[in-house]
């Protein structure tokens, strides 16, 4: 196969793979839901409720493509798109597989998925903006400050990773995972990555910008039909897309004795997957200045104790004595 | 690569002037967004891939989205928008259009000069050697922006913490 070809079908399969997922995991997160609290879930359409997904698609293609006439025009119609696109890009990066991957080798790959999560807070602030309303702003403003101080530990925490594996590149740093996967020399930094992680795809515990109890539906409270339907989207590949950074740079990615890479790729992300379903069945919200306070005092200190530690120890390490 | 530099230097210019001739302060800062994601690829494609990703972390992502929630909590609408309108008039154009020509006539000056040497990816410099120039031979300049950075965090601690020791 040519370059060409083979780069052609990696983007369009991952594209196809990854929008199907997300429509998936609406219908694995109600049914695991309603398993943790002893409830079936949807279970009617298809078997196991298997085809609730689709007829939530249906529905939501088919309702008015409604723009509030109070909201910003231009701006209300770019938001969601803004949402999908930053999380679709930045799984540009992600070693899949060895033989899977759009730019896996990419020398700043690490950097380009911090900058589009950076990026994904415009989708929400200005959602928030556009909607002229004050449950939205709201919502937007809790975002934007929320996301851009989780983004500050999110991108200290990987500078550990960054010092041992020697590049930012994320095949680089699958590779440098052969002999001991990074979670255990990193264990700091994974904790605070994967904490910063739950953050930046705004998920129960963290979802304040969205806060149904106090807010409506916090940012996207004038959003409906497909314009809804593409933050909810976004939000899931969000998800998805938290869980392979995470297995890429803390569990060794792709490698695993005997199965072949991309069922270990799939099996370690799934599990994480699960595990943020697991939390928004289990934890409560916390309160708005809690979140703050609980970043600034106690995330920045552990993810910069982390750097210096890890920093020290390569040091000693290569220096001869 | 070299069509890639004037696409993304001509998307630059245009939303440039498109943030400047905006009445509406948000409209504005997003075609100013626009602007350095252009900027970020033009960097890209000189080679220089990591200068070009902190144009999209810090300027984009953080200090753009700073500026949007601001105007955000001014919460300014549209008695704002046709107040900023009654404030530009033609003749405010002229100053500013004179200055610009002037910067415009020094570098179109610049680009005849240098029209024969090669500038689409010449050589790529890695984050690497980057690190090792700030660390380096710039490491006093890197010292004193953290210093100033960490003068600006403790006034910014210091105001925030308002009448709370009353």
């Amino acid at each position: 196969m040519s370059p060409i070809v083979s780069g052609l079908l990696n983007v369009v399969g991952i594209l196809i793979v990854l929008v199907a997922l997300a429509a998936g995991l609406t219908w694995i997160e109600r049914r695991l839901l309603g398993f943790w609290q002893d409830r079936y879930g949807p279970n009617r359409a298809g078997p196991f409720g298997l085809l609730q997904a689709v007829a939530d698609m249906i529905k939501i293609l088919f309702k008015q493509d409604w723009v509030p006439p109070f909201a910003d025009r231009p701006v209300f119609i770019i938001a969601p798109a803004v949402a999908m696109v930053t999380v679709l890009l930045a799984f540009a990066v992600v070693p899949v597989s060895p033989s899977i991957g759009i730019a896996a080798n990419l020398n700043i790959g690490l950097l380009f998925f911090l900058a589009m999560s950076s990026l994904s807070v415009y989708s929400i602030v200005l959602a928030g903006w556009a909607s002229n309303s004050k449950y939205s702003l709201l919502g937007g403003m809790r975002a934007a400050a929320q996301m851009l101080s989780y983004e500050v530990f999110m991108g200290l925490s990987v500078i550990g990773v960054v010092i041992i594996a020697g590049s930012f590149s994320l095949g680089d740093i699958v590779d440098a995972q052969h002999r001991l996967w990074f979670i255990i020399p990193q264990f700091l930094g994974f904790v605070v990555f994967v904490i910063a992680g739950i953050a930046e795809t705004r998920r129960l515990p963290f979802d304040l910008p969205e806060g149904e109890n106090e807010l409506g539906a916090g940012f996207h409270t004038e959003y409906s039909g497909m314009k809804f339907g593409m933050f909810f989207v976004a939000e899931y590949i969000g998800i998805v897309l938290i869980s392979a950074i995470i297995t890429t740079l803390f569990l060794g990615g792709w490698r695993g004795p005997a199965l072949p890479p991309l069922l270990w790729f799939l099996i370690k992300t799934g599990f994480f997957i699960g595990f943020f379903i697991l939390l928004r069945a289990a934890l409560p919200r916390p309160r708005y200045d809690q979140l703050m306070a609980c970043g600034w005092k106690v995330m920045l200190p552990l993810a910069l104790l982390n750097i210096l530690l890890t920093g020290a120890v390569v040091l000693a390490d290569r220096s001869p004595v | 690569m070299t069509a890639a530099f004037y696409v993304s230097a001509a998307i630059a210019v245009l939303s440039t002037v498109m943030a400047i001739t905006r009445a509406d302060a948000v409209h504005a800062l997003l075609y100013l967004v626009v602007s350095l994601l252009a900027a970020a690829s033009i960097f890209y494609v000189l080679g220089a891939p990591f200068a070009a990703v902190l144009e999209v972390i810090i300027y984009a992502g953080a200090i753009m989205v700073l500026f949007v929630f601001v105007v955000m909590m001014l919460n300014l609408g549209q008695a704002a928008t046709i107040q900023e309108r009654s404030w530009i008039k033609p003749r405010m154009w002229i100053g500013p259009a004179a200055l610009t020509a002037v910067l415009m006539a020094e570098v179109a000056y610049v680009l005849w000069a240098s029209r024969k040497g090669n500038f689409a990816g010449a050589n790529v410099i890695e984050a690497e050697q980057v690190g090792i120039a700030f660390f380096g031979p710039y490491l006093l300049a890197v010292e004193l922006a953290s210093m100033l950075l960490l003068a600006g965090l403790v006034a910014a601690c210091h105001l925030g913490r308002g009448d709370e020791r009353k």
